[in-house]
């Protein structure tokens, strides 16, 4: 009986110490990353840059939290989710009853996130997703998943936004796309977006994945002359797509293609990619500053791009893309939301979340709370088009204006 | 009117190379019976021996496709002896299984190798205009150069005693063989020379278009569907028959959906087969 006794009186101490170590001293942040697979290479990019926003925040202390009157530091748990939708649900089910993470990011890629996103669901658990651009997440009636990228739906419809801008005579489109969900999705967003706003889709065409010929696109394209070509798919496509219009002489005012033109390689086509331009989350040419978000009235939050882009480099040694960028703003939305919520309470920083609407070197912030809950509506796609500069060939960012670097040069054709 | 000029003209320059891909296939079946399915592995080795020579040596691939042709004709006897000598005889079906295996195992280790990213050679000639048309001068040179080898192949075939002995052997080879005639050498000469053919369609290829270790099999296919159009075992048909595809693909699409020219092809390539099987220049 005694020992019955002094076990449990020591099961109760135990019990006790365990309760006291519950009390609060770090947040816990768990996502899954592709250490391996498909998506390794972006993947290792967007933790990158998540990774960086970690030691950011922990060099001043980590998150204020009003309700502890503290600050917490933020601790990381992730596992590698092999780029496998399998993985990512059983890993993202171990984060949250084993790990005890109080807050989620999602993996790299719509196709990872959105299985993620059904396990948040479940839990309850704030997600921030980013790497992730498709619409369809977020039809789903999801409460707790929030995205950080531009959606599909708006990828290409800067470009038109462009094109009124800059010569409000242009009209006449010509939509080629590649028939992968993710470019279909695009073209037919922006397809909707061309015909509300007074455009004529004179051409409206896929082509198979792994084309190499786009001759008989481009004559198309020739006998209807359409003042800009949009579209485009990956980058092997993209990259062919633009030299071969370059070789037929196509003339054409604007050129703007998914994907391709965004990565560096792309300018191994030479003088084909001149004026050439893509849409892009994120580029460090970015401008976007305290004084733009001064002009739209909201608040600026966060490190500058130039400090980004410069730590980043001394990090890492290699520029960031708009995968480190996603990666960063992800963790950093994920702050602001805990300081204005001023507790881990996923319920009341999902409120915050709702109500939030900043500007960070990356762009604006704002989340969408009707159909689509949780999809990004603040942030902007950034347009960069190729352009010379003492010979040699740079991304320049020329659209929103408010972000430009440099003046789109136009028409495109002004090169032959 | 240019994009019609230049869908004509397109067609044509891209048909002939279609056409001479086609002919090594065309040659191979007709002189030896055997449906060569290594044929697309084989434009796709083509296709990196003149990236490559034009990566490290900097020579333009209209000048090595020569250095190519060469290659190509030492590696396929060399592939002859090793997976059909064995079973030239044996039922079709033993030498299909023999030119596919060829074909897995030159597609894995080109996977392994040089991986499925996409390359491409720019050799960046510019473009001429045409009646109005701009097409890059690296399609004309592809015309030309596969016109120019159909012509040399011809005159191989016809005017030289190699070339006689080819067409004897593929005629007979019992009787070709009591003429005195090494059958085991025109044979394995012959599938050299199917093979070089294919090689050099994908060095031409390879300049105008981006391709992987994959890409082989994209023209494999087109061309079967030229060889049948054409008539097996005619190099004449072979080329006539690539024409036709190059111009369908170019001139119907200024009118019709890309999409639906592969089921147009294969619809004529079905209708081909079922009222003349023996294809349009084809001996009965």
């Amino acid at each position: 009986m005694k020992r019955l006794v002094a076990f449990l009186v020591g099961v109760s101490f135990l019990m006790l110490g365990l309760t006291t170590s519950f009390a609060k001293d770090k947040i816990v942040i768990g996502f899954t990353m592709s250490q391996t697979g498909k998506l390794n290479a972006e993947s290792a990019e967007q933790y990158r840059g998540l990774l960086l926003w970690q030691k950011w925040v922990n060099s001043q202390g980590g998150i204020y939290v009003k309700a502890l009157k503290k600050k917490l530091p933020v601790k990381f748990v992730y596992y590698d989710d092999e780029s496998s939708k399998d993985r990512v649900q059983q890993l993202y089910v171990r984060l949250i009853s084993k790990d005890k993470a109080d807050f989620l990011i999602s993996p790299y890629s719509s196709g990872l996130t959105a299985s993620a996103a059904v396990i948040a669901e479940q839990y309850g658990k704030i997600m921030m997703a980013t790497g992730a651009a498709s619409d369809s997440i977020f039809n789903k009636g999801y409460m707790h998943v929030f995205q950080i990228y531009t959606p599909a739906s708006r990828y290409l419809t800067g470009a038109l936004d462009l094109l009124k801008a800059v010569d409000p005579k242009a009209k006449k489109v010509a939509i080629v796309y590649e028939q992968s969900n993710f470019a279909k999705a695009v073209a037919t967003a922006a397809k909707k977006y061309a015909e509300k706003h007074g455009f004529k889709v004179v051409l409206f065409e896929s082509y198979a994945k792994g084309t190499t010929d786009f001759t008989s696109f481009l004559n198309k394209i020739a006998a209807k002359r359409p003042d800009a070509i949009i579209g485009g798919g990956h980058f092997a496509d993209g990259e062919t797509f633009a030299r071969q219009i370059f070789e037929q002489r196509i003339k054409v005012k604007l050129v703007s293609l998914l994907v391709a033109p965004a990565v560096p390689k792309f300018a191994e086509i030479g003088k084909a990619a001149l004026y050439v331009t893509a849409p892009s989350q994120w580029e460090p040419k970015a401008k976007y500053t305290e004084a733009s978000a001064k002009k739209l009235g909201i608040s600026w939050y966060g490190p500058t791009a130039s400090w980004f882009v410069k730590t980043y480099e001394k990090e890492y040694k290699e520029a960031p893309g708009y995968h480190a960028a996603g990666g960063f703003i992800a963790g950093l939305v994920l702050q602001k939301a805990i300081e204005d919520a001023g507790c881990l309470d996923a319920e009341k920083v999902r409120k915050a979340l709702e109500k939030m609407d900043i500007m960070t070197f990356y762009g604006r912030i704002k989340f969408e709370t009707g159909k689509y809950y949780g999809r990004q509506i603040g942030h902007d796609m950034v347009y960069l088009q190729w352009q010379e500069k003492g010979g040699k060939l740079v991304k320049e960012v020329v659209w929103p204006e408010h972000a430009a670097s440099a003046r789109l040069v136009y028409p495109y054709y002004k090169k032959y | 009117m240019e994009a019609w000029i230049s869908a004509v003209l397109s067609g044509i320059l891209l048909g002939l190379a279609y056409g001479l891909a086609a002919i090594g296939l065309n040659l191979i079946w007709g002189v030896m019976n055997v449906i060569n399915l290594s044929h697309g592995a084989f434009i796709a080795l083509g296709m990196f021996a003149s990236y490559f020579i034009f990566k490290f040596a900097g020579i333009s691939p209209f000048i090595s496709v020569f250095l190519v042709l060469a290659v190509g004709v030492v590696l396929g006897m060399i592939a002859y002896f090793l997976a059909l000598h064995r079973v030239i005889l044996a039922p079709e079906l033993s030498t299909l299984l023999a030119t596919y295996s060829l074909s897995l195992i030159i597609i894995g280790l080109g996977t392994f190798f040089f991986t499925t990213n996409p390359r491409a050679i720019d050799v960046g000639l510019g473009s001429v205009k045409v009646f109005g048309a701009y097409i890059p001068k690296e399609k004309i040179l592809v015309g030309i150069y596969s016109l120019i080898f159909t012509l040399l192949l011809y005159l191989f075939l016809y005017k030289t005693w190699t070339g006689k002995a080819i067409r004897a052997v593929s005629m007979n080879i019992t009787a070709a063989k009591f003429m005195g005639v090494n059958t085991t050498f025109i044979l394995s000469l012959a599938f050299g020379i199917g093979i070089a053919l294919a090689m050099v369609a994908g060095a031409l290829i390879a300049s105008v278009f981006p391709f992987t270790i994959l890409t082989g099999g994209v023209y494999e296919l087109k061309s079967f569907v030229i060889c049948v159009l054409g008539g097996l075992g005619s190099p004449l048909g072979a080329l006539v028959g690539g024409l036709i595809m190059g111009l369908l693909e170019n001139v119907l699409t200024l009118k019709i959906q890309v999409g639906y020219v592969p089921f147009l092809e294969f619809l004529i390539l079905v209708i081909i087969l079922l009222v003349k099987p023996t294809g349009i220049m084809g001996k009965e």
